[in-house]
């Protein structure tokens, strides 16, 4: 898949951009996740999971910080972590998650939402996923692949 | 028989002695300091349970007028929950199991929620539907007896707590956002908006609140372009607030219709919701089902709720079966088994 800017016209259709993105992806790779609230990202992972065969539910990590499933990536299994900082407020915290050991491990994907509070504790090979509102339209997303 | 209870999950540190399921103490340590920083925050929380965790234990045996040596074991809470926090509580439950010799029993701190109205009230038949509702959970359960239950269904994406607490962000409130909404709540119309009710009609017993968040988002903006002025705030609450409670209303009486059950139990943080309260009591009435209402101190994160449980299963198991100290913690425990 070519990376760079999406339109998508509905949640389906950014479930459906996150599937097709996940060809992408393999073991070690980080995905990290920027947009407001309500923008889809939860959504976007949940496409990517359903790629990498995910049969577990996938919902919003706020809570537990992360969330662990198993996925299959040609006929292995391939842990996929679920990773959500919307309640991170310093550096400090991150390291008490463990944060840069889980994100340097390689035999795991990683996929971050609320990426900005990671203050920079990224690999320089992540991917970022950047996704919009646009104004004036409820269901529409620009969503920026790179 | 004496159970000392530790539970350190999220924001609560809390210790509780149960005996011959009565609860002789129940102590709760509220961390306040995190309404400040808006959320729970993984590393105060904690530092702060291993701050906490030794006093309020001790305050437990205190107010129960026990001794440690008198326990005939100690519970403690090792999924789901913050792992940092799960691993403060049940590191201080191993060290007390290994010098005073006692058992230890790892417990769910869902099923902990499942049988709090138990404690309460002896009167519940079995089977009855629960309703569990929190900041990190949102799930419908039938239970069967005290080592049998099914999970009905549950959220595909946010809790219903999260729910009040993003959306009481986006309103400018301070956290936590759900006692503060049901506030504002009484004096608003909850039908001055229209949100949407997701899953509403699904034909399953799971629930959705994502959806919600995105349009409470594009409500501000479109009516509000400059800013939500402060006299509509209280409309803005209560239909939010309505649009959560029927949700969790129609699918709890739905489940409690099709199981034919007596009694549902609704637990969790956000039963102590009076909106979510008042509508179930009255809808299951209708319906001949009686809805157990939690006391406060068994809404939240209790022990209380981990040593009642607790002490069924180590009567039923044997204390043989409570002596390995090498289980680990779990930040998630809903998910479904993977099938291979």
């Amino acid at each position: 898949m070519k990376l760079g800017k999406f339109t998508t016209k509905n949640q389906k259709e950014t479930y459906d951009l996150g599937f097709r993105f996940a060809d992408e992806l393999k073991p070690g790779n980080v995905v990290a996740l920027f947009g407001d609230l309500g923008a889809g990202k939860t959504e976007f992972i949940k496409g990517i999971c359903a790629y990498f065969k995910v049969d577990e539910l996938v919902n919003s990590p706020t809570f537990t910080i992360m969330n662990q499933y198993i996925g299959e990536l040609d006929e292995n299994e391939i842990p996929i972590l679920h990773i959500d900082l919307y309640r991170i407020k310093k550096s400090s915290e991150l390291k008490e998650i463990g944060f840069d050991e889980i994100i340097f491990s390689n035999d795991s994907i990683k996929l971050v939402e609320w990426a900005d509070k990671a203050f920079g504790v990224l690999p320089p090979d992540t991917y970022s996923i950047n996704i919009s509102f646009k104004k004036n339209n409820e269901n529409e997303r620009i969503i920026t692949i790179d | 028989m004496n159970i000392l209870a530790i539970e350190s999950s999220c924001d609560e540190t809390a210790a509780s002695v149960i005996s011959n399921s009565r609860v002789l103490s129940n102590i709760i340590s509220s961390q306040h300091f995190h309404s400040k920083y808006g959320g729970v925050i993984p590393e105060l929380a904690s530092r702060a349970h291993l701050e906490s965790i030794s006093v309020v234990a001790r305050e437990a045996l205190t107010k129960a007028e026990k001794k440690i040596e008198e326990m005939n074991a100690i519970a403690v809470t090792t999924e789901p929950g913050l792992i940092g926090s799960l691993i403060v509580g049940s590191n201080f439950a191993k060290g007390l199991s290994i010098k005073y010799n006692i058992p230890i029993i790892p417990t769910n701190h869902i099923e902990g929620h499942l049988y709090s109205g138990n404690i309460q009230d002896e009167t519940i038949v079995l089977p009855y539907i629960a309703l569990v509702v929190s900041g990190g959970h949102t799930a419908l359960f039938k239970v069967e007896s005290y080592s049998k239950y099914s999970l009905l269904g549950s959220t595909v994406d946010d809790a219903s707590g999260e729910a009040f607490d993003k959306i009481g962000t986006m309103l400018g409130l301070p956290y936590p956002a759900g006692p503060e909404i049901d506030k504002l709540a009484k004096t608003g119309n909850p039908n001055a908006f229209a949100f949407p009710r997701s899953m509403l009609h699904s034909g399953n017993y799971n629930f959705s609140f994502s959806g919600l968040k995105t349009s409470v988002r594009y409500f501000l903006e479109k009516q509000f372009p400059h800013g939500l002025p402060e006299e509509k705030l209280p409309d803005v609450c209560a239909s939010v607030q309505e649009a959560i409670v029927d949700v969790l209303v129609k699918k709890s009486i739905d489940a409690s219709v099709e199981y034919n059950v007596k009694h549902l139990i609704i637990a969790g943080g956000v039963s102590a919701n009076s909106c979510l309260r008042k509508r179930a009591t009255d809808m299951a009435r209708l319906q001949g089902i009686k809805v157990v209402v939690l006391n406060p101190e068994y809404c939240i994160d209790n022990a209380a709720m981990i040593g009642f449980i607790a002490e069924k299963r180590l009567l039923e198991n044997g204390p043989d079966a409570y002596q390995d100290l090498t289980f680990k913690v779990n930040a998630s425990s809903l998910r479904a088994k993977r099938k291979k």
